[in-house]
């Protein structure tokens, strides 16, 4: 069977090896990539004896700060514009200037804290739902991705696939999700046929504030979580291991080590993943909106929802009422933001 | 056998298992189901047929009533199990009146199918008859929307947005954050507090203006206009930036005693050292472009440009969601992501395991 | 690519001159922007290709959409100039003014008034008694489905088998017996989460929707008498609580109707398509005659139409769409195989013959077609109010608030006033 030895080898070097395969698509891509940098380079580094090298942050902010103008920032500025306006006209032109009667329509209130003593109750009960969603989503979330990333950091069989399915919900389109859980939710769903499967109740998940509350938070949690951890383990990662067997040869414990170790030094890491998890629960809307559209009653209606049924989904849209709204939404958020921005500066700094 | 154990127990030190492993294994065992199984289900209710979905309790598989073709009559007729006079027997329906059904033994069918008499005609209260089914897909969830809208069309625009989109974002965010991490210049702060400031409005509050930029534009009803306006993701400069500032100064510096010009700095040594940031903004661009579904639907109206989002949420009508193609077709625009993500999850872990630096 | 558009356009301006009509010419693209509730593009899609094989000159490209892109983006790309030739839209009267006025081009204008007169002036704004912008091609009609199966097994009697005249009460009776006698899978009554549903009910039990001036109202006894009866069937456990509680926008509650679950069913003409695939010939699903209250009995009529769109380019092409579209035979076969009731007059009054095997779907199509003579006319003016889904939106969101306990009734109804009166204001503004 095998009485050519010697040529075997031959043979199999003339052969296309899958991972020889996968060896050219990479050094063709990097030959590309580099071809065109240095091409690139011709006409940049012309640029750059021209304006000096400092001045090259420019440039390379240029293409960002091009688009951003135009399809962010101005927009903002033109809803801005809007907020001070009413009519359902979409041309800023066309509509009529009032002022700050939207703002003072949105704070007409008796008690901030009693929705339905506000002219514009459903304005204030979304802000209320939000601050509580937020609080309770982002909390819940980073306290779990931390867990399942020292989990999934620890000497595991089959990492990469443990890996793979905590992310993999994160792949699905907010729209999927939310009908997933709405499926499973539902009064003749997955969970409630389980529950009376074995022997209990069924239970109206959707149709109870504090349950439909409680779902949609843990089910948007369900379908970010993956990405959050994920970052945490690239930061648990980084940590050398030397520390750790110094720790050990200290005679620190198990907690300690966490405490005193893990914890300082994925700070910048945590507070990447809390800014991100808080913008992105601010944002909330499509898989709740899919869920449970906002109820029972208003329970789970949030500030996105609020200001794109009123500025957006209606027949006849008050845009300028759902500006001010989302301004004042992003007056909120920008202070906030700076907040936090302060306190990581002090915490790096420290 | 033991080759096995050890390949599950295997740990660090070779030590034995101890109560925190145990908590790790049951900790990623239910994680597996919770994070998993709803997908599975909706994976597993695309093949019920229209019927099965409303169907409570829901069953795990899909099944189809099992027919038989009876000499007389044209179309085949659903076999049950019943239990006539204490003995169960199958028999075929014929037709159900009320709360009544008419059956007939299979084995032996009346000799006129037209008139059968009463002791051929068996007559069943409904409750207490039983479906005899087997397993069977409902491929037409799939093929049937398929032969109707134009897939490749839209799986066409869908990749043509996904990766020029994500090329486009990965470059211009990719150099803004090089700028904001690695120079000190004028209007460096207020930049990266305005991008920052942006960061947190969604786009589904400022909807309205968008369009109207892009209707001035001329970009409605173009891929352009859902590619662009979304490239400058400040949550993509900020990602990366905070990546970038763990790289050493050290490192371009020699590169610019070195001669290195500062165009060559980023591409050959901030953009591979940054490696591991850009790949999670390529899996978070790829996923937020493929699954988006509100700005496409607005710049887009004409058919040929439907991204598959848009396309395929067609099933979505005013009176009624047709569940069962909307399923399928939820599955098939999973298909494509999950074999990028395959291959690039292995690409991001590989690359947290090569580059080992951080600040 | 553009250098042959040059060519060509230099060719027709060549073969314009001598002013004869050439058939080397590109043919006319017209976009139609749609929406499927069923298979309704399919059929459109065979109707139009005859078409086109009788019409070089035509190409017409359907656009299926999501239906929630017809409601909220369409406006929005109308608004910028940016719409289709041709619409199917729900909302009839609130985009009128984008609707492009086909009398002028029409060849025989009064085809259209004898066989379409009450629907065109659902396209039309107010004080406008001319224009003819649409074709009214799919009516629809709200009223209750009955699982007559279920009734048998409770050993409830249909009310309407001896009464010619059922009111609200007596059937929210009959349908909670149903469910109290068969255990707690089944439910008594259920209704669309939609104010469009809940308007037929109301105005049987007296309401009015208008006041003297015409503008909207909802706080009148007969409006209130409604709602306190819906309120009070979600509290004592008559009507199915998931519907209208916790879902957003329109909701129906096809699938516990279908899976038989559901004894009475407040829905609409539409669902007949459905039920023919999801139900078939699984239990006895029928249509019975509308309900009554003291002002009397009537369902709401609604559907969609097929609008030409102003900003077109090719005016004269739409219009020869439309009245192919129009025609008595194509009307037919595009409701024969949609199974949607007709709204033309003449094939309404020849009957369709609806493509369906099944026995209970060809009687319910029928029942449906015999009340819409019924309907009062204090419906058909509702229906035709150009913003009347700000009327019905906010009744139903309002409504929900109350059935989950966030309102009071008083509360809900002044709020859905105040909703009622801002929107319309912004209007002015």
């Amino acid at each position: 069977m095998s009485h050519t030895p010697r040529s075997a080898p031959i043979a199999k070097r003339a052969q296309l090896q899958p991972g020889d395969l996968g060896h050219l698509v990479k050094s063709v891509f990097l030959g590309a990539y580099n071809a065109l940098m240095v091409g690139l380079e011709l006409v940049i580094n012309p640029l750059q004896r021209l304006v000096g090298a400092r001045r090259m942050a420019y440039f390379f902010l240029l293409p960002n700060m091009i688009i951003f103008g135009v399809f962010v920032l101005f927009p903002m500025l033109l809803n801005f514009y809007y907020s001070g306006t009413t009519g359902t006209r979409l041309m800023p032109q066309d509509r009529t200037w009032a002022g700050l009667a939207n703002y003072e329509h949105l704070f007409r209130c008796g008690n901030f804290s009693q929705p339905n003593t506000c002219v514009e109750d459903m304005f204030w009960r979304a802000a209320h739902n939000t601050v509580v969603f937020v609080m309770f989503q982002v909390g819940g979330m980073v306290l779990l991705a931390l867990v399942t990333a020292v989990i999934l950091n620890r000497e595991i069989v089959a990492r990469g696939f443990f890996r793979s399915v905590y992310f993999y919900p994160v792949l699905l389109s907010p729209v999927v999700v939310g009908l997933i859980w709405k499926w499973i939710l539902q009064r003749f769903g997955l969970l409630n046929a389980v529950l009376t499967g074995l022997g209990g109740e069924p239970i109206q998940f959707l149709l109870d504030r504090d349950w439909a509350t409680f779902w949609v938070i843990l089910v948007s949690i369900w379908a970010q979580m993956g990405f959050y951890t994920l970052i945490l383990l690239a930061g648990l990662q980084s940590i050398p291991a030397v520390l750790y067997e110094a720790g050990e040869i200290d005679g620190a414990n198990v907690w300690q080590r966490f405490r005193f170790i893990t914890l300082p030094l994925l700070m910048p890491t945590l507070f990447v993943v809390l800014v991100l998890a808080l913008i992105r629960a601010v944002q909330v809307f499509d898989q709740v909106f899919v869920l449970t559209g906002g109820g029972p009653g208003t329970a789970t209606k949030y500030m996105v929802q609020y200001i794109y049924e009123t500025g957006f989904a209606n027949q006849i849209p008050r845009r300028g009422l759902a500006s001010a709204a989302s301004v004042l939404l992003g007056m909120v958020l920008l202070v906030f933001t700076l907040a936090q921005l302060w306190l990581g500066r002090k915490s790096e700094a420290a | 056998m033991s080759t096995l154990r050890n390949f599950l127990i295997r740990k660090r030190g070779g030590s034995r298992i101890d109560i925190t492993d145990a908590l790790t294994y049951l900790y990623l065992a239910v994680g597996t189901l919770v994070m998993f199984g709803p997908v599975l289900w909706v994976v597993l209710s695309s093949f019920k047929t229209q019927a099965q979905l409303v169907e409570f309790p829901p069953r795990l598989l899909p099944y189809a009533q099992e027919t038989i073709v009876v000499d007389g009559y044209d179309e085949p007729l659903p076999l049950y199990r019943v239990v006539v006079d204490g003995e169960e027997r199958v028999l075929a329906q014929i037709r159900r009146v009320g709360i009544e059904a008419h059956m007939i033994d299979p084995e032996n069918p009346p000799a006129d199918p037209a008139r059968p008499t009463d002791a051929e005609r068996i007559r069943v209260n409904i409750n207490d008859r039983e479906p005899i089914e087997r397993l069977s897909l409902a491929l037409e969830n799939y093929t049937e929307p398929l032969e109707k809208f134009r897939f490749a069309t839209y799986l066409k625009n869908s990749v043509i947005v996904t990766t020029v989109a994500t090329i486009i974002t990965l470059v211009i965010n990719s150099m803004a954050a090089f700028a904001l991490s690695k120079y000190r210049f004028a209007g460096r702060d207020a930049v990266f507090v305005l991008i920052i400031a942006t960061l947190m409005i969604p786009i589904s509050v400022i909807l309205v203006p968008v369009f109207l930029v892009i209707t001035q534009l001329n970009m409605n009803n173009t891929l352009w206009g859902v590619i662009i306006p979304g490239a400058a993701t400040p949550t993509g400069v900020f990602l990366l930036r905070q990546y970038m500032l763990t790289i050493p100064d050290e490192l371009l510096e020699s590169a610019r005693i070195d001669g290195a010009s500062e165009w060559r700095i980023y591409w050959q040594i901030v953009l591979p050292l940054a490696r591991p940031a850009l790949a999670v903004l390529a899996i978070f661009s790829v996923m937020w472009r493929w699954n988006d579904f509100l700005w496409p639907l607005i710049v887009l109206s004409r058919s040929e440009l439907f991204t598959l989002q848009v396309g395929l949420n067609a099933f979505q009508g005013e009176l009624q969601i047709q569940w069962h193609y909307v399923l399928a077709m939820t599955v098939l625009t999973l298909l494509p992501i999950t074999a990028v993500f395959a291959f690039l999850q292995r690409f991001i872990t590989t690359g947290i395991a090569t580059t080992g630096l951080k600040g | 690519m553009k250098f042959r558009t040059v060519l060509l356009l230099i060719l027709a301006a060549a073969l314009l001159v001598p002013a004869t009509p050439s058939t080397a010419q590109e043919p006319v693209e017209l976009r139609i922007t749609w929406y499927d509730d069923g298979n309704e593009s399919v059929v459109l899609r065979d109707l139009l290709d005859r078409f086109e094989a009788e019409n070089p000159d035509i190409r017409i490209v359907i656009d299926v959409v999501p239906y929630t892109a017809i409601l909220e983006n369409l406006p929005l790309q109308l608004e910028a100039g940016e719409g289709p030739d041709i619409a199917r839209v729900t909302d009839l009267g609130g985009l009128a003014r984008y609707y492009l006025d086909m009398r002028p081009y029409l060849s025989d204008p009064d085809y259209w008034e004898e066989n379409l007169g009450p629907y065109l002036t659902w396209l039309r704004l107010p004080g406008d008694d001319e224009g003819i912008y649409g074709l009214q091609n799919q009516l629809t009609v709200t009223g209750m489905y009955i699982n007559r199966t279920l009734f048998e097994q409770a050993g409830v009697d249909v009310p309407s088998d001896t009464q010619e005249q059922v009111s609200w009460e007596t059937w929210g009776e009959a349908c909670k017996a149903v469910a109290d006698a068969l255990g707690p899978d089944v439910f008594g009554f259920a209704m669309d989460r939609s104010g469009h549903r809940f308007a037929g009910p109301a105005i049987s039990m007296g309401a009015q929707y208008f006041d003297e001036n015409g503008h909207p109202m909802v706080t009148d006894e007969g409006y209130r008498a409604m709602a306190e009866l819906f309120v009070r069937w979600h509290q004592d456990g008559t009507a199915l609580v998931d519907v209208w509680a916790a879902t957003p926008g329109y909701v129906g509650a096809n699938e516990d109707y279908a899976n038989g679950r559901l004894a009475c069913y407040m829905s609409g003409s539409w669902q007949v398509q459905q039920f023919t695939n999801t139900i078939g010939d699984a239990f006895d699903w029928e249509v019975v005659p509308f309900p009554c209250g003291p002002a009397g009995c009537t369902g709401l009529p609604g559907g969609a139409a097929v609008v030409a769109i102003k900003d077109t380019q090719h005016p004269e092409e739409v219009v020869r769409v439309m009245e192919y579209l129009a025609q008595e035979d194509v009307l037919r076969e595009f409701h024969a195989r949609t199974l949607f009731i007709p709204a033309h007059a003449g094939v309404a009054m020849s009957g369709v013959p609806f493509e369906t095997d099944l026995d209970l779907a060809r009687a319910a199509l029928e029942q449906w077609s015999s009340m819409v003579p019924q309907i009062m006319p204090l419906a058909v003016r509702l229906q035709g109010y150009p913003y009347n889904r700000i009327v019905f939106d906010a009744s139903r969101d309002r409504l929900a608030q109350v059935i989950v306990g966030e309102l009071t009734l008083d509360e809900a109804i002044q709020r859905t006033q105040e909703d009622i009166d801002q929107r319309l204001a912004e209007l002015e503004g």
